[in-house]
């Protein structure tokens, strides 16, 4: 990698510019990490702490009641479930459809290959947009269900790009010699195909699975209407954004010092941290996928 | 669709020909050829024809549904049967300030986000690649990738907390060091560049990734050479790394100038407030308030349909210029 530079004889100069240097990526690296260090601390601070004016840097005595207190609230465990079964439902469907259209797109000999890719990179830059979408979910009678939330993102054409550049990429023994045994297409794409290409597959699942837990304007504009469907950020929006506090409230833990209760900026900072924290644990192990991703996707197909 | 096409010239061919059977059974061949064509891969076309029921479905049923940009939407009427009103919707688009503002917003906000958040993330890569400890370099990348990867709706929830005039840290740092707190969030005289920064802060280092992977792939022999013959480091930057990624950054640049009317509308549309409209108001967040807050099917869809229609022919040049220009281009 980088290492080249690394048996050179410094000069003072070269000194200085590393100093400076290793100074800045640690300003950056505290100015990245400091508003999640920030929204953790108080959502462990009581409210007399909360409230005080400060950078939080730590608190003195932690206090879990902010969480204790949206534990107790339904909508979370129905956001978080609501959640899961989206992206694990979601990203099922979209790797099974893309993949196949993926599989079937990188082969030289289909039919009217060119004019099939032309249709599909097409709308890659054009869409009919936001009413005739939700006209669409409308007509469909999709709305305030959760397949509003998963069907119309099914197929994703960067991700199908991606994955037929990598199929394109494998050598076409790996197809012939199945064929000549007697494998169909689809066998050929389940067990030779899909084994073979783990580091795009679990690239292009990670995206599917962080893109659906992010995700929050189609559930807004698709499955507002039942608050059932009510997913983890649309919740967030409603309580962070919108500040409607109804959602949750600090009452429902029975505190007689009212003074000890958390505040509901502490309650709000405990529902973020619980939100973001299964991105935040699984995040630095699944890191190298997305890099992987990112220089998959830059070549060109 | 070339199925049928070429069942219609066959029908054609026979209908109107007189005589020559020549060209009928040259036709049918033909067609005949098509159809065992696609029989003999009837897997892969059924694996392509599931993925097209997608796209016709869920992309081309939506821009048939453009039409009533062209039409006076109206509910019980459908899509279809709504009367058409001309370019009505259009010219409401010039009457009054609100559109004509959005669109200033967009051109302005996309600006200042390519000129001061474009620069940076090759910044960071040319630091990043200065860095010898290997595992410092990796802490500091995963550091600042992390961002990228939380929703805007949780960042824009963090960011009223620690940017709040009243309790935020970021404040209380401005008071420390003797000046008026500033309302971040909702000053539209701060708005705009609370907008850049936390968008920057959000993307830096994952925009850094493709300029640091270029870096990597640039050949050590030059800097041996260079620092042979006496260059420092800063000359070995300046003269070796910086020339290995210009390719990478024109077509970077290139790609993000034809993106130019593209708002981020996750970002804004959590981000903003009524006060602030005037300065942050842009296309996407427009089009929403106008579409399914107040109900304006079809002036809301001639906003986005003008926009994309700018979008996509701001694409198609850049993909003529890059490549022209370079082996890169987008197909």
């Amino acid at each position: 990698m980088s290492t080249h530079n690394s048996d050179f004889v410094k000069g003072r100069g070269d000194r200085i510019l590393d100093t400076v240097n290793y100074f800045l990526l640690v300003l950056l690296a505290i100015v990245t990490l400091y508003p999640f260090w920030y929204i953790l601390i108080i959502s462990i601070s009581t409210q007399a702490e909360a409230n005080k004016i400060g950078l939080h840097i730590f608190t003195a005595n932690p206090n879990f009641d902010s969480y204790r207190s949206i534990f107790k609230n339904r909508y979370i465990y129905m956001a978080y479930g609501n959640t899961i079964i989206r992206a694990v439902l979601g990203t099922s469907i979209n790797l099974c459809l893309t993949t196949m259209l993926a599989y079937a797109m990188s082969k030289k000999y289909l039919p009217h290959r060119n004019f099939y890719t032309s249709i599909i990179i097409f709308t890659m830059f054009f869409s009919g947009g936001l009413i005739p979408s939700y006209l669409l979910i409308r007509n469909l009678n999709l709305l305030n269900t959760i397949w509003a939330l998963i069907i119309p993102g099914a197929i994703g054409t960067y991700n199908m790009i991606i994955i037929r550049n990598y199929f394109q990429s494998l050598p076409i023994e790996l197809e012939e010699s199945a064929k000549i045994d007697g494998a169909n297409d689809l066998r050929i794409l389940l067990s030779i195909y899909l084994p073979v290409s783990t580091p795009v597959i679990a690239t292009v699942t990670l995206w599917c699975l962080v893109g659906h837990w992010n995700a929050w304007f189609d559930a807004l504009i698709y499955t507002n209407g039942n608050q059932k469907l009510m997913v983890l950020q649309l919740l967030l929006r409603k309580l962070l954004i919108e500040g409607s506090n109804n959602l949750i409230n600090a009452s429902s833990l029975k505190i007689e010092d009212s003074s000890l209760a958390p505040s509901t900026e502490s309650i709000k900072a405990a529902t973020i941290m619980v939100s973001t924290l299964p991105i935040l644990m699984v995040y630095p192990f699944i890191q190298k996928y997305f890099v992987k991703g990112i220089m998959i996707g830059s070549l060109k197909g | 669709m070339k199925l049928f096409k070429h069942n219609e010239s066959s029908k054609k061919n026979k209908l109107s020909n007189n005589g020559s059977n020549m060209i009928i059974v040259k036709s049918n061949n033909a067609f005949n050829k098509i159809l065992k064509n696609y029989w003999s891969n009837r897997y892969i076309v059924a694996m392509l024809y599931i993925g097209l029921i997608y796209y016709a479905i869920f992309c081309y049923v939506p821009m048939y549904g453009i039409q009533i940009a062209f039409k006076d939407y109206k509910f019980l009427k459908g899509i279809t049967g709504s009367p058409w009103v001309g370019l009505e919707n259009f010219k409401m688009l010039f009457i009054g300030s609100g559109f004509l503002e959005v669109f200033k917003n967009t051109l302005i906000i996309s600006f200042y986000k390519l000129l001061f958040g474009f620069p940076t993330p090759i910044i960071l890569a040319l630091m990043l690649n200065e860095v010898y400890n290997v595992r410092f370099k990796r802490v500091v990348q995963t550091i600042s990738y992390l961002p990228h990867f939380i929703s805007w709706v949780i960042i824009s929830g963090i960011l009223l907390q620690v940017l709040s005039p009243s309790s935020g840290a970021v404040n209380y740092i401005i008071k420390l060091l003797g000046f008026e707190p500033i309302f971040f969030m909702g000053d539209s005289k701060w708005f705009r560049f609370t907008l850049i920064t936390s968008s920057i802060w959000k993307n830096i280092g994952f925009s850094s990734i493709i300029y640091l992977a270029t870096v990597s792939s640039i050949n050590t022999e030059l800097y041996e050479a260079a620092y042979i013959d006496g260059a420092t480091r800063l000359k070995r930057i300046i003269h070796i790394t910086i020339p290995g990624l210009m390719p990478v950054i024109m077509i970077q640049l290139i790609l993000s100038v034809g993106s130019i009317i593209n708002d981020d509308f996750d970002q804004i549309f959590n981000m903003y407030n009524e006060a602030v409209y005037n300065v942050a108001d842009v296309i996407g967040t427009y089009t929403y308030r106008m579409g399914l807050v107040n109900l304006q099917y079809g002036f809301s869809t001639a906003v986005s349909l003008s926009k994309n229609v700018i979008a996509f022919i701001l694409i198609v040049f850049t993909n003529i210029v890059t490549s022209r220009y370079s082996e890169y281009g987008i197909w």
